[in-house]
């Protein structure tokens, strides 16, 4: 029995996959973001320990391929007895690859603040957590927002990845759509422009920051 | 009694042996002024004072807080040595009146009132009691090199440190800051600058310390010394700065 799919069909289960799209990117990036800055702070911490295991943290993850972390997470998480949906699955492997690139860039950034900073407020007796807290974390802050916010659009598109484990998200809707309607050039299509309606807007919000915090002190 | 007292004080960068085996004695009120060519250890010497370099081997003494090779509570004696620096290196998103008020409110827990009034009174100070509310980005060098040595002044320090202050300026705005450190040293605060200011090192100075090779080579009144360099090294200096 074959069921007709018209065109508004598509559209309606591709924008109920959307939705989910948005959400996984939405959770990604934000426990991404804090786990990042966790990362962040291990980082550049003056412990060596510390030091060392974030950098191997950000090593691991941006040398393998995120379809290799999102099939560790989901099948080695299972092999543990540890029964994940692919939803769990996918929002956790995101949030891992996220806090890393996250921690690193913002790393760049906390770097990218002059070594006068740093000479002035030790100078004055600040301690390193004053300095970061009222000197540097402010002044890497800004920095950092509009590559941060151009990493999103990373972030949106990875989440495509994980429709390989599973997870009903746009690009799972549309393979399935694609299999149903025999039309997989149409809803393809229409895949892409779903991505590209939600990245877009972020790369222009990032392009806009970065132009307003260059001309800004 | 030394308010700053230096012996045998060394420091490698790796295999470069850049101080070797200082030692100095300021007196408070001092106004000692460190020349010398580029390389021969006056700014890391300087920046030894207050710990942003670190120091190997020797002893360190302002006002009682010692480093014994350089261990010690290294707070407690940045607490007592100011430091501007060619730079000016502000903070760049703090208002002027903001540079000069953050160290007092959180180093020392000054209520924000206070610190405030501190910072008004420094500010009046250096001629820029109406830049309180200005950034960094919207003063010149020299106003902004003033707010560097009104945020130094907040903390109340023992001892100021001036790294080549005037050398990031433009001529016409060196003036400004060199009459301020002129007031200070006027008022009896104990200076130790590096400086390629020669005529201002002997006017305003009272000791002259000519390093060379890490060491310190010559040392005495500004006035002698630069009328009558002892050694070969020095009157070569001298002659080299005065021709240019």
């Amino acid at each position: 029995m074959f069921v007709q799919f018209t065109t508004w069909d598509i559209v309606r289960n591709l924008l109920e996959g959307g939705k989910w799209t948005l959400l996984l990117s939405l959770i990604a990036f934000v426990l991404g973001g804090a786990v990042g800055l966790a990362i962040l702070f291990a980082r550049i911490a003056k412990n060596r320990l510390l030091q060392a295991f974030a950098k191997g943290y950000i090593e691991v993850f941006q040398g393998t391929p995120l379809l290799m972390q999102l099939f560790i997470v989901f099948f080695g998480l299972s092999l543990l007895g540890v029964d994940v949906s692919p939803w769990v699955a996918a929002a956790f492997g995101l949030t891992l690859f996220t806090s890393a690139y996250l921690a690193e860039i913002w790393r760049g950034c906390v770097e990218s603040v002059p070594k006068g900073q740093w000479e002035a407020s030790s100078s004055l007796a600040l301690s390193y957590m004053q300095q970061m807290r009222h000197v540097i974390l402010p002044q890497a802050l800004r920095i950092a927002i509009a590559p941060t916010v151009g990493f999103s659009v990373q972030v949106v598109k990875g989440t495509a990845v994980t429709s390989i484990i599973g997870f009903a998200e746009l690009t799972k809707t549309g393979s399935m759509l694609a299999n149903a309607t025999f039309a997989p050039f149409l809803v393809f299509g229409l895949v892409a422009a779903g991505y590209f309606a939600l990245c877009y807007p972020l790369s222009l919000y990032a392009k806009s920051l970065e132009r307003k915090f260059h001309v800004a002190r | 009694m030394s308010l700053v007292k230096i012996a045998g004080l060394h420091k490698h960068f790796g295999t470069n042996h850049v101080l070797k085996g200082i030692d100095l004695d300021v007196a408070q009120g001092d106004v000692v002024a460190l020349i010398g060519r580029s390389g021969s250890g006056k700014s890391t010497l300087l920046r030894a004072i207050n710990g942003l370099e670190t120091i190997d081997k020797g002893e360190l003494v302002v006002d009682g807080t010692a480093l014994h090779d350089g261990k010690g509570d290294m707070r407690a004696l940045r607490q007592k040595v100011g430091m501007v620096f060619q730079q000016f290196n502000l903070f760049p998103l703090l208002t002027a009146g903001q540079n000069v008020m953050l160290a007092p409110t959180v180093v020392k827990g000054t209520p924000k009132k206070e610190a405030e009034d501190i910072a008004k009174e420094m500010l009046f100070k250096v001629g820029l009691a109406d830049k309180f509310d200005s950034f960094p980005d919207q003063l010149s060098g020299g106003q902004q090199q003033r707010v560097a040595i009104a945020r130094a002044l907040a903390m109340q320090p023992k001892v100021m440190l001036c790294d080549e202050i005037t050398s990031a300026l433009d001529p016409e705005l060196v003036s400004e800051v060199l009459a301020v450190v002129r007031q200070l040293a006027t008022e009896g605060m104990t200076l130790i600058m590096v400086t390629h200011e020669m005529r201002f090192a002997r006017d305003v100075g009272n000791k002259l310390i000519f390093m060379h090779h890490g060491r310190i080579h010559e040392s005495g009144d500004p006035k002698t010394v630069f009328a009558d360099p002892q050694t070969p090294e020095l009157a070569n200096f001298v002659g080299a700065v005065q021709a240019a």
